[in-house]
């Protein structure tokens, strides 16, 4: 069975460590919040200018004047910090976040990224990824092996205008947890269930496989 | 006005001189922290072929999207747009221009326009569309483009309180560009929900010191929310 959304952000907490400051994007990467182990101290950066960000506030708590990068309204936990956009990228840029996890449309054996643009529909811009994905060492992509008719998203080379180059070492799909390295993809977890050769089959760039690929525990 | 006062009593005077082609630098994130009163007033005003540099562009009718209404934006520069109708239809009309720019790059330009820095070397962006034409300069094995900074014939900034000399503070995540657009504006108008006096705040906590603002007004504000989301 390929992993749900919310086993795919359980996956992705495991790369979690106490201390960390860590960045996560809209979609499957917020839901990573939901699943800090207990007793972890992980504090969450929020691009727009929030350093220790909380949970969605009760209609007491509700601010206008605190959002997140997805303009929601937020909470900050005991200890944040909120500074202007510039510190914001500053931190980001220079190094200082320990994990940054954001969804793409497609990566490829090189380590690039694309997942803001698609040629033909309307371009809405891409935010802070192109800073997330260019500052950050520690990054990990999350999204499905394959469209939904199947093709691929796992390539020899991206086929969409690319939102960073070379920085991609980490992707954890419903099918897989794959690593980039050397112009290769390495397979080192498979979703419960899934079979080696149904990865194989979803995955255009090369890919090296080892003898036993360990199944993703839940 | 006096000394160093920097209190006008209207938007129209704190916006006075803003001509048709000026380019204006906009504090703000989504509707967060905007400048709703002189927004209000440049939309009263009517002056067209505007380029504005700001992060987003607002919604249909509320924030920046109200001066696309009466087309008065001709070029806008951003990270990210596109939470309106009327925005999409001018774009693909030809009637606006849009330059996408990381938002991370977008804070330093403003930052570095109002701190004299003309330009800065930056890997965000290198090998993306974004790259494309722009000189590339290797540092220590890595490769970065070069970004040139923004400063504007207007800065438009909301704060939440400001003294009579100009120091402001802003509150929470209403931050975000604000400092930056404060500092990249021949001339900075600062509007803020409440006035004070020297001495009222403390200086260790300024995040805009006065010199950079030239026109400061108290409003009253919307502050209307994007996404409300809700703990239950």
């Amino acid at each position: 069975m390929a992993l749900s959304r919310e086993q795919l952000a359980m996956r992705v907490a495991r790369e979690l460590q106490d201390g960390y400051y860590v960045n996560l994007g809209i979609g499957i990467p917020t839901l990573v919040a939901n699943y800090i182990p207990d007793g972890m101290e992980v504090m969450l950066q929020s691009e727009n200018g929030l350093l220790g960000m909380g949970p969605f506030p009760t209609e007491e708590q509700l601010d206008a004047d605190m959002i997140n990068a997805g303009k929601q309204t937020v909470t900050a936990i005991t200890g944040a910090s909120i500074f202007n956009s510039a510190e914001s990228f500053a931190m980001i840029r220079g190094g200082h976040v320990d994990l940054t996890v954001l969804g793409a449309f497609e990566v490829d054996v090189e380590g690039n990224i694309a997942s803001w643009m698609i040629p033909g529909k309307l371009i809405k811009g891409m935010g802070g990824a192109m800073d997330l994905v260019a500052g950050a060492d520690n990054i990990i992509v999350t999204m499905t092996h394959a469209s939904k008719k199947g093709a691929s998203k796992l390539l020899p080379k991206c086929t969409l205008p690319l939102t960073g180059a070379g920085c991609i070492h980490k992707v954890v799909t419903d099918l897989a947890y794959v690593e980039i390295e050397d112009g290769k993809f390495w397979l080192k977890e498979r979703a419960p269930g899934v079979s080696v050769d149904e990865i194989v089959a979803k995955t255009a760039g090369e890919m090296v496989v080892p003898e036993t690929v360990p199944e993703m525990g839940f | 006005m006096s000394g160093f006062d920097k209190t006008v009593n209207s938007y129209a005077e704190a916006l006075d001189g803003l001509q048709d082609g000026m380019t204006i630098i906009a504090g703000g994130f989504g509707l967060c922290g905007i400048p709703e009163g002189c927004i209000a007033r440049i939309r009263e005003m009517g002056v067209r072929d505007l380029t504005i540099i700001s992060n987003n562009c607002g919604v249909d009718d509320f924030g920046l999207g109200l001066l696309l209404e009466h087309k008065q934006i001709k070029k806008m520069v951003s990270s990210y747009v596109g939470e309106n109708a009327l925005f999409e239809e001018q774009l693909l009309n030809g009637e606006l221009e849009v330059e996408l720019t990381p938002q991370g790059t977008l804070a330093e330009k403003m930052r570095a326009g109002g701190a004299g820095i003309p330009a800065f070397y930056t890997a965000t962006g290198y090998g993306t569309p974004v790259g494309e034409g722009k000189e590339v300069r290797e540092f220590n094995g890595r490769q970065y483009i070069l970004e040139e900074a923004v400063t504007g014939d207007f800065a438009i900034v909301k704060g939440w309180k400001a003294d009579r000399y100009g120091n402001v503070i802003y509150r929470h995540t209403a931050q975000n560009f604000n400092p930056m657009a404060a500092t990249a504006g021949k001339i900075t108008v600062v509007e803020v929900e409440e006035l004070v006096e020297p001495g009222e705040l403390d200086p260790t906590g300024i995040h805009t010191p006065g010199i950079y603002v030239d026109r400061l007004v108290q409003g009253t504000f919307e502050k209307r929310i994007e996404q409300r989301t809700i703990t239950e």
